[in-house]
């Protein structure tokens, strides 16, 4: 990154011309992302005769009734309420068994701990959905179906790979003095964790949270499996339940999908930098 | 683990209380992961040479179940349709959505205005559910009332109107779409890190040798992106055959129209809980399915992280 690249290229035709259509073309993109959840979000505002008469237009009158029915009528609540304990629970336990593992296999030389790790990283590239056959009827043994139970032991179990390769490198990195100018204070091996190292991997779990915690609250395959009972299911079954209903409610539906997508779009918006990093932490270096 | 003898008996307590130290930071984890994945994983393997009579297991079967996947009506002209869909998922979504990303990322490398907010932007669906995605499509892509015929109307075009998701011709495609829409940015993120990482000299030395743009995109920054290209290419590919909320939601569980939109993962699920013909789960059949798809993905991804690291140690 030593020279700006536009002196050379000024001899070339048009670097304006150029950048003009670079500029063109990210903005013609950039439309047809936002534009589809522009429409979401006008059209929730909408009657649903509004929406069939004139779909692409801005709403006459705000129709905030459309949430108020949705809160109400349509068990979102419910599910909104069940999509948030899940995903909280999956995530403790998930950092609660990661951490102290990603630590002992980081930071202790030991007999079996290159096996150790591999033996979590094979788990990383298989798709833990392939397995639901077996998860189901074990589910149902242990007497677990149909509860949150069921979603946060798999959730939490099939975020360890990633969870303990991401956390691990990191505590690789962190240099060994520390541990032992805090053993020489007197820490444990458990104050070492807790008091010494853990507040140094905070972006590296945070890292970890995000790329965990956006496809447990999005996920719709297990709940479909595990969940029958209305009242237990998490916000993308309970979705597919209001669809059903509401077929052609086509105002309510927006709504419905408007309230689905905020949390997450809201949070996005603030955190972009810290969403984008975390979600492709598996494919990106650094 | 036995320690040396003459170690002082105060090391040999202190090693011992170390180690029962990491035992239990390991555990929990290993327990967690074992129980609830390596040993499940493990047995949908096993499960695919028995025989099941409903979720009930049978006898020793060999290989009768993957027989009848292959062979016999009507899984074999279901797993056949459904993998050229998954095939046809995997092409076309690499030629659509990761062409279209590399384009984006290549628009946005350099000193381009605004490249920031841009890659926020076009990264944003790729945090929503798919389930979402996939009704907010369904209702855009309505023959009737959907924006989509009415924009194509609005622009003109009408005579392209048609019920997109209705007709066994587009209705795979106008998935393959939608769901591009949600990932693009994904690989747009990667490959755009990737051509970051590239020093400036390198692209400054082609061009003092006089080489134009196009060349310089094909002859450096493309090689030196292999890395990137070939993480795309393997998340692509599991992606493609792990396909299941976009088309359940979208299409229903059998892959509507007539079957046009039903691929492995579909197929997988109707075996296993909901039957593809009967009514009845056919949890062996079901787990057949699951141990091709889980070697499907296995070798590809495998072959991927082995050329990957070959290519690092060759610098």
């Amino acid at each position: 990154m030593t020279t700006a690249p536009w002196p050379k290229a000024v001899r070339r035709p048009g670097p304006v011309v150029r950048s003009a259509l670079a500029q063109a073309l990210l903005g013609a993109n950039a439309l047809l992302v936002v534009l589809p959840m522009i429409f979401m979000v006008l059209s929730s505002l909408k009657t649903t005769r509004e929406i069939f008469r004139d779909p692409f237009g801005v709403p006459a009158a705000l129709r905030w009734d459309n949430y108020a029915q949705l809160w109400s009528a349509a068990h979102f609540a419910v599910y909104f309420r069940n999509s948030v304990v899940v995903t909280v629970l999956s995530m403790a336990l998930l950092l609660v068994t990661g951490t102290p593992a990603a630590y002992a296999l980081g930071r202790y030389a030991f007999r079996g701990n290159d096996l150790i790790f591999l033996y979590f990283l094979s788990g990383i590239m298989v798709p833990i959905r392939l397995a639901v056959i077996p998860l189901f009827i074990m589910m149902r043994d242990l007497r677990l179906l149909d509860t949150f139970g069921s979603l946060v032991l798999v959730y939490a179990a099939s975020g360890l790979p990633s969870t303990v390769f991401i956390l691990t490198g990191f505590f690789r990195g962190l240099p060994q003095d520390l541990d032992n100018a805090a053993r020489i204070d007197g820490a444990g091996e458990f104050g070492i964790l807790w008091r010494v190292l853990l507040p140094l991997v905070r972006p590296a779990l945070a890292i970890v949270t995000v790329y965990n915690i956006i496809p447990i609250w999005n996920d719709f395959f297990f709940p479909l499996v595990f969940i029958h009972q209305d009242a237990l299911k998490t916000l993308p079954l309970g979705l597919t339940v209001f669809f059903g209903e509401y077929q052609t409610n086509w105002a309510l539906l927006f709504a419905g999908l408007t309230l689905a997508a905020a949390p997450v779009l809201l949070l996005y918006i603030v955190l972009s930098r810290q969403f984008i990093k975390g979600l492709t932490a598996g494919a990106i270096k650094g | 683990m036995s320690a040396p003898p003459a170690a002082p008996r105060r090391g040999f307590s202190y090693r011992t209380a170390r180690m029962c130290w990491v035992a239990a930071f390991l555990a929990p984890a290993l327990i967690l992961f074992t129980a609830f994945v390596a040993y499940p994983i493990v047995t949908a393997m096993a499960y695919s040479v028995y025989r099941w009579d409903g979720i009930v297991r049978r006898g020793f079967a060999g290989w009768a179940n993957f027989q009848r996947l292959l062979t016999q009506y009507p899984y074999r002209e279901r797993t056949a349709e459904a993998f050229w869909h998954n095939v046809w998922t995997f092409v076309l979504t690499m030629i659509v959505q990761n062409g279209v990303a590399l384009v984006l990322a290549a628009l946005l490398a350099g000193r381009t205005w605004g490249a920031r907010v841009y890659r926020a932007i076009f990264f944003m669906p790729v945090v929503l559910s798919l389930v979402v995605v996939g009704f907010l499509w369904e209702l855009f892509l309505n023959p009737v009332w959907g924006a989509v015929n009415k924009l194509l109307v609005l622009a003109g075009l009408g005579a392209f109107a048609r019920p997109w998701l209705g007709d066994t011709r587009t209705a795979l495609v106008a998935l393959i779409l939608v769901n591009a829409w949600r990932w693009v940015g994904f690989p747009t993120v990667v490959f755009l890190a990737g051509m970051q990482a590239i020093p400036e000299e390198y692209l400054e030395a082609a061009r003092l040798d006089g080489a134009g743009s196009g060349a310089v995109f094909r002859r450096i920054v493309l090689p030196l992106l292999a890395p990137q290209v070939n993480i795309v290419v393997i998340l692509t590919f599991i992606g493609a055959f792990n396909w299941f909320e976009l088309p359940y939601v979208m299409q229903g569980v059998t892959g509507e129209p007539y079957h046009a939109t039903d691929v492995l993962g579909l197929l997988f699920y109707r075996a296993a809980f909901g039957a593809v013909d009967t009514g009845n789960p056919d949890v062996g059949v079901g787990s057949a399915i699951a141990v091709v798809m889980f070697l499907l993905i296995l070798i590809t991804s495998s072959a991927g992280a082995l050329y990957l690291r070959r290519r690092e140690v060759e610098g």
